[in-house]
């Protein structure tokens, strides 16, 4: 037995907007597990694909981060006044952190790895559809000390209903705060020893793109795109990538994938 | 003859670039005091329609706790207490209560929310659902990031919170329109928590979204 993706279309309370909504959960999807297994490689999906390898069971540790550098295409997002483009600089950053979590043995995957914009949910799937992954979004902030980063994670959601194990998409990251926070604090623990004024422990906010992610998955955004060189923020990205990094191993031993299906991850069954 | 009409021409050239050389500071000069007048009158213009909006009530004068950022660049937010005719009816007091909160604090560098934005409606539905419909411009303007959404929201979750105690949750909606986010980082498709204990009670004079 292993993980499937579902397709549903609920209505909205209030009536604002339907929004089609997947569910992941559990499925009789036997035959596709030992395969699973093996096709979770560093090969990309494409968006929003229905694997049958999604969160198959049979893995019990962390093997893949994807990383995901935000905006892209026609979204530069943040840009500072010497013409930085936060799109541009999350693009290196991905890169050098991809190196250094594959000299830790980490299979790596990007949600995009050129100037392209896929949809949240298009990035979220690729985490969605992974065994043992973990997921980073990386940004630059226009505001805030410039210097100092910070890692993020959701507030509190409430856990959807049990369904047979099933969870609503929009409500993928709630089964994964408790691991989300764990990797953020490990993540940001390195960061504050490396870059005074950043904060000693993850915040929480809304970020759009954690909540429809099926997997532990922090949000790590710098300070900022008001830099006054931009040769000053290029020299942070290398101390970026390694705090990350050494977060990422130090939070390896805790990361657990459930073996039952609608069980929490981390959870003991 | 040539030769003098020659020079008569150089000269008249060089007397219009001389002109057009000191004459373009002050065009110039002139253009930027036009603009921060226009500005200044949008703004005042909002500061009145504020005021006019608070003097409407006819209430007394009363504290209000309005959260604005507690140092520039900062990432905390600080309680600062205003006086306001607020009204007892809920919705009216989240009206004036964000409208104060758009018009910003004296020091301008500790705003949470763009000068240009605007409060269109509000609305509070019997389960405590509060709705608030910002101008465009909260999306367009707004610095964008995870830490300055974050704290543009705080501000307002919090300003209701300390001001309007029938209001549990808060839907942040653009132009009339869900948003995906508010500026590519802060999910608005869901609900704000607020007074997450508030009692659920129909309220004399709260107001629900007109049908269509």
């Amino acid at each position: 037995m292993s993980f499937g993706i579902l397709l549903f279309m609920p209505d909205m309370k209030y009536g604002f907007r339907k929004i089609p909504a997947v569910l992941i959960g559990a499925t009789l999807l036997g035959a596709f597990a030992a395969h699973s297994q093996n096709s979770a490689t560093s090969s990309m999906q494409s968006p929003g694909a229905v694997t049958p390898q999604a969160n198959a069971g049979a893995s019990r540790g962390l093997n893949i981060v994807v990383i995901d550098p935000a905006h892209g295409g026609t979204d530069p997002g943040a840009r500072g006044v010497g013409g930085v483009r936060e799109s541009d600089i999350v693009l290196d950053l991905a890169g050098q952190l991809r190196h250094g979590l594959e000299a830790q043995g980490f299979q790596v995957m990007q949600t995009r790895s050129t100037n392209e914009n896929p949809s949240f949910d298009d990035r979220s799937a690729r985490a969605n559809a992974q065994s043992g992954a973990i997921f980073l979004t990386l940004h630059i902030s226009s505001t805030g000390l410039p210097g100092t980063v910070r890692v993020y994670t959701m507030p509190d959601m409430p856990l959807p209903p049990a369904n047979g194990g099933l969870i609503p998409w929009e409500q993928a990251q709630a089964a994964y705060l408790s691991l989300s926070r764990k990797l953020g604090d490990a993540v940001q623990g390195e960061l504050t020893q490396r870059f005074k004024g950043s904060p000693a422990n993850v915040q929480t906010a809304f970020v759009r793109q954690l909540r429809t992610t099926a997997a532990p998955a922090i949000a790590v955004e710098i300070s900022s795109v008001t830099i006054q060189d931009k040769a000053d923020l290029d020299r942070m990205l290398p101390s970026v990538a390694e705090a990350i990094v050494r977060g990422v191993v130090a939070f390896r031993p805790s990361y657990a994938t459930p073996t039952v299906p609608g069980v929490a991850p981390g959870a003991k069954p | 003859m040539n030769s003098q009409w020659r020079t008569r021409i150089l000269i008249g050239l060089a007397v219009a670039v001389l002109a057009a050389a000191i004459y373009f500071p002050i065009l110039k000069r002139r253009v930027k005091r036009q603009a921060q007048v226009q500005q200044q009158s949008e703004e005042q213009a909002r500061r009145e329609l504020v005021q006019s909006l608070t003097a409407a009530t006819n209430e007394p004068l009363a504290k209000a706790r309005l959260f604005w950022a507690s140092e520039p660049d900062g990432s905390e937010l600080a309680a600062t207490t205003v006086e306001l005719p607020l009204s007892n009816d809920p919705v009216l007091r989240a009206k004036q209560v964000l409208n104060t909160l758009l018009a910003g604090p004296v020091d301008a560098e500790l705003r949470t929310l763009p000068p240009d934005a605007a409060l269109l409606a509000f609305y509070i539905l019997p389960d405590g659902t509060a709705i608030a419909d910002f101008s465009e411009a909260m999306a367009n303007s707004i610095p964008s990031g995870v830490q300055s959404e974050q704290l543009a929201v705080d501000s307002i979750t919090k300003t209701l919170e300390a001001n309007v105690p029938r209001v549990r949750r808060l839907k942040i909606l653009i132009h009339g329109q869900e948003a995906e986010t508010l500026a590519g980082h802060l999910d608005l498709t869901g609900t704000f928590p607020v007074n997450t204990n508030a009692p659920v009670a129909p309220v004399a004079g709260a107001s629900a979204p007109p049908k269509k």
